[in-house]
């Protein structure tokens, strides 16, 4: 029973395999291969793949909450943006005198704002540790606490899904005032290195994307031991019959509450990865309109599948990278049409054709 | 005292001022001299003190329309020589140099640099002659706002001179607000008489007036008052002024609280019935406002120099658009999708991306100008502290009157009944005859519908662009959840309440903390009553 | 004023504060026979009374069935008894030291009380045995639910209950696909895999072929004794045949009890059944 995290999930052992390839070859790839050679994939490539890595794993989190236990969260992208932000403070603080303000204490948006000391809460984060610490902690507390109190509750189905919306929506409100200490509108940016590597540099670069993958690696697996244990088949019967569940002695609102917190984290660490990659934070990332993308990520790939998320994520943004440098009008278009059309013909996503071709070939 | 210096001439000033005054209120239009306008002008040419004092009077006793911007100019050292030819300019520092007017023909006369104008001096007395100056010519002026302004102005620097003036006018003013705006001024004034009873009488002259001159003369006296009557008696009115002041302050507040309730509730309230009676998470409805509002815009084009009668154009022709995409998106998608919440909530988030985009390509991805009648502009001034603006009780207005057209479709029509049926049990519903899909259209309809009309009122508040129903649909839902599901008067009091909390929250927590603050409180009563402030049974609620 | 009172409630020298009392011993105790004590119980629903001053014993090991028309309370009393719905008034007991109004769901179910509801509710997108591993009785909190294993042990429980339920073959089938008998049998055996003292059996005969009813007959009828069964059950038939006891309920109270055919010569029973519902 021990190796049943893997056994019978041909799409995980499949996206496990690739995943491995990639992460082997596209290092070689950039590094090794000379920038002539049309096998070269240039570094704008890896840091793109990178960030889709990035939101693999986001869209793991998501289908733990919403394939497994029925939860569909409209505010995971403030988890992950939270995550990211206490990376992005941890590299603001890294800058040190390189600023343009050259305050060796202060970040440049505080010294544009006339601030004289630095906030208590960003205090610590010229550690890594300690900010690698609370990438993970701030999410999770976050959602332990809102978790605690709306499951407690026992609220459910699309009101739960609605104050989801409303927290990353009051997030994101919070984090556009310049008062709050994050950089206001503009977000946290310019950064410099990361533990001492540039982060312009190809190397650190390929470091970052091998970072990413095995996180979504590492998720993936986590997520599946999960749902393929016992616990797993608790959250599914929560899913689908709550109350019955309730019944038969399981403490319904302890499960969901350490389900939704661990998926919150991953989310957190998912944000943190993404960060250094593409360069900037800023209070955008909570906006409503991006927890609900992933979830049709997930929608597409095909949910309670995990290799699902994973796999709409990748398509999604594909398209999304391609479309809007095509024709950018296009893109709203064809998301908008995307979650007509899979709500109403592909309810089971990518992944659900798939099996059914497998089970009837 | 310029007074003493040149007692007979100002006198005489005084009285020709008085006359002149008396002939402009009976006979507005009469030209009393352009003449001697023209005469004071030469006088003021001379740039020396004693000729332009005698220009002023002149100037000031012509009763010329001109005459008032003239000598303000003076007394505002914006009145200049030119060098080359020794004319008279009022200048005005402008991008290249002094942008000139001519004080005789009120006509632009082209720029000049500093170096080639003189500026016309002025002393002491001069200008303690130009202040009462002005002032009279104010307080004299035909059109009685300018008075009031005037008043108003000089309410708490009232100098002998223009005590005196004020006395002589104060007995022949006809406006009742002006006139009262004079009183307070003698008042304020003799509240430096040295008598205490004369100080008492003022004080009395002066209660119940709000205005803020009034509030710190009275403080002023108090800070240096000995006699124990007037301070006893100048408290209290302080402290009845004082209370009335946050009297109006917290009427003023709710007033703003109920305007922005009013929004709420209009964005609201098609989602009260999308939502509340049928269940249905409509995440496209803050586009369906923004079509509302989209149409308003389309309809004012087509009937330009129309705005107010397009404005009543776009009521019916919002709802008629809206409802038509809201019964498509039923028909289309929805009817699917029922029984499957989270389901319909994707597929039409999707629409709304849809639509949205359809406005940026098929309109323009900027906000488009929508048009406001004069009527709508303006405010109701009820006394110096509080004043309505009229946008806003018509938002307040409309609001309550589609609040009441939806309650009587709802509780009083054939349509209203079968949709409360269907809601409360579709199976029994349908075997009594009531074709439920039909409903369904309808009422989804409908609340769609409502939706277009509170984008017509929308686009006369905010900015009408693309996202416009995306800052709603939030709000939205936290209104129809938080007044409990299901109830169009839960919605009511919900969004009017939450409208006057954001405003009471606002003063002191900044306005996007308060909007936090509210968001986070409705989240909190959520999970203390998950069905809102007045539940109420239906498919809803089971969800 | 009203502060005050409560503090003085509060700070009564006769009374030891709530979360003090220690939380009934978990531990069942049925020396004197009886397992289930329902003393002048009394619930209202928006004015209407659906519970009357009601009072049941119920022995350790019996089976009882309870019938009565539509409305007569059996529903909520069930509710009553699992946690679902606190009475207005009255007391509760299960054996003689668990007070089941201190109790929250999960709690109740844990120590002993299990229940089949009306509608079969399995998990359907689960194999039966994962159904029959789910209601198992075991540690469930999170994280020993997260490293659970099945022992060899508990398989062979597993086992057990499938066959006495009926269901060896369908092991591996999705609980979906089960017919409607066998998801009633099902939701029988996951009550049984949490190996209850008191098992609350609402209509288990309800849209069943004749065979598949006899079938539940024979399992219910093996399931007494080591069990205590109490059946809420509308088919006379069924009930005659599994039952050696049975209570009447009418507007929320006992209206007679005894063997089934003393209940059914009894003239209010008569009354409340052939007399048109209420009887007045």
């Amino acid at each position: 029973m021990r190796l049943g995290t893997l056994h019978l999930d041909r799409g995980g052992q499949i996206f496990l395999a690739l995943l491995t390839l990639t992460t082997i070859l596209v290092p070689i790839l950039n590094l090794a291969v000379p920038a002539d050679s049309p096998m070269h994939v240039s570094t704008f490539t890896v840091t793109l793949l990178g960030k889709y890595l990035t939101y693999a794993l986001l869209a793991i989190a998501v289908d733990l909450v919403w394939g497994y236990l029925g939860i569909l969260s409209l505010g995971h992208g403030a988890f992950f943006a939270l995550g990211g932000y206490a990376m992005g403070m941890y590299l603001m603080r890294q800058i040190g005198d390189r600023g343009v303000y050259g305050n060796p204490e202060l970040p440049d948006f505080m010294v544009f704002l006339n601030w004289q000391e630095l906030p208590w809460f960003w205090h610590g984060f010229d550690m890594f540790w300690f900010a690698a610490l609370m990438v993970m902690l701030v999410p999770g507390v976050l959602a332990f606490v809102f978790g605690w109190l709306t499951f407690r509750s026992r609220v459910t189905g699309v009101y739960l899904s609605i104050i989801t919306q409303a927290l990353t929506y009051a997030l994101m409100l919070a984090f556009f005032r310049n008062e709050m200490g994050f950089g206001g509108n503009n977000g946290l940016t310019d950064f410099k290195d990361l533990l001492g590597f540039d982060l312009q540099s190809d190397v650190t670069r390929i470091g970052l994307f091998i970072a990413s993958a095995l996180a979504v690696a590492g998720g993936y697996l986590a997520c599946r031991t999960i749902v393929t244990s016992k616990l797993g088949r608790v959250t599914v019967a929560i899913r689908d019959a709550e109350s019955r569940t309730r019944f038969i002695g399981y403490r319904v609102e302890r499960f969901k509450l350490w389900v939704f917190t661990f998926s919150a984290v991953l989310a957190g660490i998912a944000g943190a990865l993404y960060v250094p990659q593409v360069g900037i934070i800023n209070p955008g990332e909570f906006s409503p309109i991006n927890s609900i993308e992933i979830v049709v990520w997930v929608a597409i790939g095909g949910r309670a599948t995990l290799y699902g998320a994973v796999l709409g994520a990748l398509l999604v943004n594909y398209g999304k990278t391609y479309l809007t440098g095509v024709m950018p009008d296009a893109w709203l278009f064809a998301l908008g049409g995307l979650f007509v059309l899979v709500t109403l013909f592909l309810p089971y996503g990518i992944a659900g054709l798939l099996r059914r071709k497998e089970t009837t070939a | 005292m310029p007074t003493r210096c040149l007692p007979s001439a100002l006198s005489a000033l005084r009285l020709c001022l008085i006359a002149g005054l008396t002939f402009i209120v009976v006979v507005p239009l009469a030209q009393a001299g352009p003449a001697e306008l023209e005469q004071g002008v030469e006088l003021i040419q001379t740039n020396d003190y004693k000729a332009v004092e005698q220009g002023v009077a002149l100037v000031a006793a012509s009763g010329d329309p001109r005459a008032r911007d003239l000598l303000a100019a003076l007394q505002d050292s914006k009145l200049y020589l030119r060098k080359e030819d020794g004319q008279l300019f009022i200048g005005a520092r402008g991008e290249a140099g002094y942008d000139l007017v001519d004080p005789l023909t009120e006509t632009a006369a082209g720029t000049a640099a500093k170096r080639d104008l003189k500026p016309i001096r002025i002393n002491n007395r001069l200008r303690s002659q130009l202040r009462t100056a002005v002032a009279t010519l104010n307080l004299t002026h035909p059109d009685a706002s300018v008075r009031l302004t005037a008043v108003n102005e000089m309410l708490d620097r009232v100098d002998a001179d223009s005590l005196a003036l004020l006395r002589d006018l104060a007995g022949e003013e006809k406006n009742a607000q002006v006139r009262e705006g004079m009183t307070a001024a003698i008042a304020l004034a003799d509240l430096q008489a040295e008598e205490p009873a004369r100080r008492i009488e003022a004080l009395d002259q002066l209660e119940g007036n709000l205005h803020p001159a009034v509030q710190g003369g009275i403080q002023r006296l108090l800070s240096q008052e000995q006699d124990a009557e007037v301070r006893a008696t100048g408290e209290r009115l302080l402290e009845a002024i004082q209370f009335k002041r946050d009297l109006y302050g917290f009427a003023e507040t709710l007033f703003f609280g109920l305007s922005l309730g009013s929004v709420l509730v209009l964005a609201a309230i098609g989602l009260a019935i999308t939502f509340g009676v049928m269940g249905v998470i409509n995440m496209a409805h803050g586009e369906l406002i923004m079509l509302g509002a989209y149409t308003t815009y389309i309809v004012q084009q087509l009937m330009p120099g129309h705005i107010g009668l397009a404005l009543f154009l776009a009521i019916p022709a919002a709802f008629v658009v809206s409802g038509a995409v809201g019964i498509l998106i039923e028909r289309g998608v929805i009817r699917f999708l029922y029984g499957r919440p989270l389901e319909t909530l994707l597929a039409t988030f999707g629409i709304s991306l849809i639509l949205q985009q359809l406005v940026r390509t098929l309109i323009s991805p900027q906000n488009v100008p929508v048009a406001n009648p004069d009527w709508m502009s303006g405010s109701w001034q009820i006394n110096s502290v509080l004043s309505l603006t009229m946008n806003r009780m018509y938002i307040i207005a409309f609001c309550l009157i589609v609040f009441t057209a939806l309650y009587l479709v709802m509780r009083k029509t054939q349509l209203g009944l079968q949709v409360r049926a269907v809601s409360q049990n579709r199976a029994m519903a349908r075997a009594m005859g009531v074709r439920s899909a039909r409903v369904d259209a309808l009422t989804f309809g409908l609340g769609s519908g409502i939706a277009g009309v509170a984008g017509v009122a929308l686009s006369q508040l905010t900015n009408v662009g693309p996202n416009l129903g995306q800052s709603y649909i939030i709000d939205s839902f936290m209104v129809v959840v938080f007044g409990g599901v299901g109830n169009l008067w839960g919605t009511l009091v919900a969004g009017m309440s939450l409208g006057v909390v954001n405003k009471i929250l606002e003063p002191w927590a900044g306005a996007v903390l308060a909007k936090i603050l509210v968001l986070v409180f409705i989240i909190l009563f959520i999970q203390k009553r998950p069905r809102g402030l007045f539940p109420q049974k239906g498919r809803a609620a089971e969800g | 004023m009203k502060t005050l009172d409560n503090l003085r409630t509060t700070m009564r020298r006769d009374q030891v504060w709530e979360f003090m009392v220690p939380k009934t011993g978990l531990e069942l105790d049925i020396s004197h026979g009886t397992i289930l004590y329902l003393e002048d119980i009394s619930v209202t629903f928006d004015g209407f009374r659906a519970i009357d001053h009601l009072n049941l014993y119920i022995d350790a090991g019996e089976l009882r069935c309870i019938i009565g028309p539509n409305g007569a309370g059996k529903t909520t009393m069930m509710d009553i008894i699992t946690g679902k719905t606190r009475p207005d008034t009255g007391t509760a007991w299960f054996g003689q030291t668990i007070d089941l109004l201190r109790l929250s769901e999960p709690e109740i179910a844990s120590v002993g009380i299990g229940r089949k509801f009306q509608k079969p509710t399995v998990f359907e997108h689960q194999t039966v045995m994962e159904n029959l591993e789910l209601a198992m009785a075991a540690d469930k909190r999170v994280w020993p639910t997260l490293v659970a294993r099945l022992t060899p042990e508990q398989h062979a429980r597993i086992d057990a209950v499938l066959e006495t339920i009926g269901l060896q073959e369908h092991r591996a089938r999705r609980a979906g696909a089960l017919s409607h008998g066998q998801k009633q049998w099902l939701e029988i055996g996951m009550l049984l895999m949490q190996d209850p003292h008191l098992l609350l059996v609402d209509e288990p005969v309800a849209g069943m072929t004749h065979q598949e009813m006899d079938r539940t007959a024979e399992l219910l009828k093996s399931l007494a004794g080591r069990h205590t069964v109490v059946v809420v059950e509308h088919d006379m038939d069924f009930v005659r045949s599994i039952a050696n006891k049975v209570t009447v309920l009418h507007q929320g109270s006992v209206l007679a009890e005894g063997s089934m055919d003393e209940v059914q010569n009894d003239p209010r029973v008569i009354e409340v059944y052939l007399g048109g519902g209420d009887g007045h």
